[in-house]
């Protein structure tokens, strides 16, 4: 079932959470609102929900329209950030609830219970009650009974925030897994970067409220459409430049601009896209080594430029020993990919 | 207007101001009528009656030193319960909840009998000349009997909270034992001292039933202004019963108000938490991409 | 917290001693006094005392006004809590300080308030009987314990926030489903507690009554109003033998209140 978000707009007082947003997720995908907090994604998400109403826009699930439908008739499924497992009923009256609600037969509902129990793999546990559980344990619980009536859409809000890193690491997997079984197509709600990128098929950056870019885990590393989203996502050195007509110089750098405009432009350049080397080469730049860091099996280096100032780099510590730097030693950098971007673009950017 | 998300909102607001309406604001709005029909010159002459300033004066007054004292007992219970332990400890802690339990007319003939000339304790006190009811030694008796526990309710849950490590720091410093006390938990003890001693001197104020019985309602020495009120009512004096009420409501409303502002100033909680916009990056959105193979 | 070093055991043991004395002389002892009264000429007059005729309708009267008061105010205390702890809007506060408001008016004035209402010669007057008739103490009585079950279950809903209710709704509970199933086992214990202080209040209700009921014996005195007639006719004896009814259920208010404290702490989460 495919969920259709259009134009968007929900205010919290003087605060603008959502402007004029728009998205569509297709069906059976698993689907990452990624952006730092207070970029509105725990918001679009709870509007799609219907736990927040937006003061423009409608929300579409399938072929209809659910803007104005309370939240118990849209048949969705919703993870809540702190789980909001009813600490009064067991595990397992925990998962049958939605189920209860509906007055199904309390035979298929015990037999309902105890498939979800068996695949979160939390059986033993049926008869505790939320407080005597693991954070993880917890996590799982919620999972299991948004869905168990069976929803059409699965919304997970931050899922894997509250917990610590290793349990983490493991739920990610299993939610990625889930849903390869059960292809129920489910969005949720990340400011992890790591997480979108490893769990999603898809990717909707957004930051303040709007739509930075929407696209798969690899085109919003390789392709970022803006500043913000190759700096939220991965990092990135800044060359800062200008662009006239076809190229734009920073500093001793000469790059290709394709784009329109002309003025102060900003070049991002990932830790991994600069290459170092010994040898001058045609438009590189020189640099002096600052620090040299080897981490695990990659190192970082940090080198100063006349007028760049500070950049990392990161290489494999093989290509590392290659080179035999050193503090202090000269050394060249060469630009293998660039995003540029504009200062100040002009204000009809229509978003690729 | 967005629609809200929780269900209810209509229904439950509905029946609270309808009941509050009905149940509070018509009954109380009959003073303010009832008083309007008198002209600005008799309720002055009601209100400012020898018999009535009296009364009002040996309220307040009474009211103000029962709850100085209270403050200063419930302080020291507070404190007690808090930072010692000691047998009966648990008991003293329930007890602390009686006055706010027991209806005040037993508490007021059981203090009577107690500490009236002829009472088990009373005597003691009757032999050194001191009447401990029928007079106004009794009526602060039995309110700071009711102000206690507003004192020590508000005041625990704050000791508890606080930090030992502060006086502990205090003392490295070189402060006494007293100097810690009074000048780090003191001061942060200060509001819901303050708190309580409101609270009690409110509750003080309009105190009818434990009063009546142990001051002996003799005009103008201890006939304090609920029982004027009572009085005039008798004598079915009804304008001039309200006009004093009015001067009671209006007292204690402000103080009623007066704590409510304070409370919620000291605790700075907020219910929806709006979301904090954040700086906004310098470079509004994009461009377009290069590849450079330089 | 209890803390080693200190202040000097000295100083401690006389706070103690401060503390429990206050207790003893100003809490225990009288109660005990009640006790010793009520039975000075022995049990059977005791006994009498609290089967006489007019005393078993006081008592019954008293029950009765209770058993009304407490649900309507029970009613409100949800329905309160729930618009003003779940919801924001203009006048939130002041309606959380109206709700206070029994607390600061003075019983008589409470009981004066009806009187000008429902009076002979009141705004309201009608050919009911309303004061000086069980009506009229029914109304009082609810007045007065208007705040409690609010003033218990406003924080306790507050402190729990929403998300249990919207995960209801979002697994497809209709709002009465929700309430009833999530909302309200959640607030067992708070409202537990506001019952029984509000309980606690009706029963031992007062200066209201004893302005609004007319003092007519047999007919319109609760418990309270039959013990003032009592002493004031210096039957002492059978005054406090009464009263040891209303000092037994105070004390048994006390240990139903920490009852509920205890397992409201171990439901907690």
């Amino acid at each position: 079932m495919k969920i259709r978000a259009e134009h968007i707009t929900k205010e919290f007082g003087e605060f603008a959470a959502l402007v004029d947003v728009s998205i569509e997720i297709p069906s059976g995908e698993l689907v990452a609102l990624l952006g730092p907090s207070g970029s509105g994604k725990t918001t679009l998400l709870r509007v799609i929900a219907g736990l927040e109403v937006a003061q423009k826009g409608r929300v579409f699930l399938g072929d209809e329209e659910i803007t104005h439908a309370t939240i118990q008739a849209r048949g969705i499924g919703f993870v809540f950030q702190d789980y909001a497992l009813f600490e009064h009923l067991t595990v397992a009256e925990n998962i049958a609830f939605g189920l209860s609600v509906r007055k199904q037969p309390a035979a298929k509902i015990e037999l309902r219970v105890r498939d979800l129990l068996a695949r979160v793999q939390l059986s033993e546990l049926s008869t505790r009650l939320p407080s005597e559980l693991s954070g993880g344990q917890r996590q799982r619980v919620a999972l299991a009974r948004a869905l168990a009536p069976d929803p059409k859409v699965l919304l997970l809000d931050e899922p894997f925030g509250a917990l610590d890193a290793r349990v983490r690491a493991e739920l990610r997997t299993w939610l990625r897994r889930l849903h390869d079984d059960l292809h129920i197509t489910s969005v949720f709600v990340t400011h992890d970067q790591e997480e979108a990128l490893e769990v999603a098929d898809r990717i909707v950056v957004l930051d303040h409220g709007k739509i930075e870019q929407v696209g798969s885990p690899n085109e919003v590393f390789d392709r970022p459409a803006s500043a913000f989203v190759i700096e939220f996502l991965g990092g990135a050195n800044v060359l800062r430049g200008e662009v006239h007509g076809d190229r734009g110089s920073f500093g001793e750098l000469v790059l290709p601009w394709t784009g329109a405009g002309d003025g102060a432009a900003r070049a991002f350049v990932r830790g991994h896209d600069l290459e170092l080397g010994r040898e001058p080469v045609p438009q590189s730049l020189s640099v002096t080594i600052q620090d040299v860091r080897e981490i695990g099996i990659t190192a970082r280096v940090v080198v100063t430029h006349l007028d760049h100032g500070e950049l990392v780099i990161e290489l494999s510590r093989r290509r590392l020993a290659e080179l035999a730097l050193v503090r202090g030693d000269r050394a060249i950098a060469t630009v293998r990919t660039a995003s540029v971007f504009l200062d100040n673009p002009p204000p009809s950017q229509a978003l690729s | 207007m967005a629609r809200r998300a929780l269900p209810g909102f209509g229904l439950s607001l509905g029946v609270t101001l309808t009941y509050l309406g009905l149940l509070v604001v018509i009954p109380l709005s009959t003073i303010v009528l009832k008083t309007s029909s008198l002209t600005w010159a008799q309720f002055w002459t009601v209100v400012t009656a020898p018999r009535a300033v009296a009364s009002f004066a040996l309220s307040l007054g009474a009211s103000l030193v029962a709850a100085a004292i209270a403050s200063v007992f419930g302080l020291i219970v507070a404190w007690v319960l808090v930072r010692y332990e000691f047998p009966g400890r648990g008991l003293i802690d329930a007890l602390v909840d009686l006055p706010f339990a027991l209806p005040t007319a037993v508490a007021g003939i059981a203090l009577t009998a107690t500490w009236g000339s002829t009472g088990v304790l009373g005597r003691y006190l009757h032999a050194i000349g001191v009447e401990g009811a029928y007079s106004r030694l009794g009526i602060v008796i039995a309110l700071v009997f009711l102000g206690v526990p507003f004192v020590v309710r508000t005041v625990q849950p704050v000791l508890v909270q606080l930090d030992p490590r502060l006086e502990e720091a205090a003392e490295t410093l070189g402060a006494t034992r007293l100097q810690a006390f009074v000048r780090v938990v003191l001061p942060a003890l200060r509001p819901a001292i303050v708190t309580g001693f409101a609270l009690a001197f409110s509750r003080a104020l309009g105190e009818y039933g434990s009063v009546v019985f142990i001051s002996g309602n003799m005009p103008g020495k201890t006939e304090i202004a609920p029982l004027l009120v009572m009085t005039k009512l008798e004598q079915f004096d009804y304008s001039g019963a309200t006009a004093l009420a009015l001067v009671m409501v209006i007292s204690s409303f402000a103080i009623l108000i007066a704590i409510n502002s304070f409370g919620r100033r000291s605790r700075k909680r907020d219910l929806h938490r709006k979301r904090p916009p954040e700086e906004r990056p310098t470079l509004p959105p994009p461009a377009t991409i290069v590849r450079g193979h330089v | 917290m209890k803390r080693a070093v200190g202040e000097t055991p000295w100083v401690r043991r006389s706070l103690i001693a401060i503390a429990v004395g206050f207790f003893v002389l100003f809490m225990v002892v009288p109660l005990g006094v009640v006790f010793a009264i009520a039975v000075r000429d022995g049990i059977a007059p005791y006994l009498a005392a609290i089967t006489t005729p007019d005393a078993k309708s006081a008592i019954k009267l008293t029950l009765l006004v209770a058993g009304i008061a407490v649900p309507l105010n029970i009613g409100f205390g949800i329905a309160a809590a729930w618009s003003l702890a779940r919801f924001k809007f203009p006048g939130r506060r002041a309606l959380l300080t109206l709700i206070d408001i029994p607390f600061a008016v003075s019983p008589v004035v409470v009981g004066m308030m009806f009187i000008l209402l429902f009076g002979a010669h009141g705004y309201l007057h009608s050919s009911h009987k309303i004061v000086f008739a069980v009506p009229g103490i029914v109304l009082a009585t609810t007045f007065v314990t208007i705040p409690f079950v609010a003033r218990a279950l406003i924080p306790a809903l507050e402190a729990r926030g929403p998300e249990q209710e919207l995960a209801a709704l979002t697994l497809g509970a209709s709002p009465w489903q929700t309430f009833w199933r999530v909302t309200l086992p959640g607030l067992r214990w708070p409202l537990a507690y506001g019952a029984i202080l509000s309980t606690a209040r009706a029963i031992g209700e007062f200066g209201a009554v004893s302005v609004v009921s007319g003092h007519i014996r047999g007919e319109t005195n609760t418990v309270p109003l039959h013990i003032e007639i009592l002493y004031n006719d210096f039957q002492y004896q059978a005054a406090f033998a009464v009263a040891t009814i209303l000092v037994v259920l105070a004390l048994a208010t006390v240990v139903l209140q920490r009852v509920v404290e205890w397992r409201a702490e171990r439901n907690r989460v």
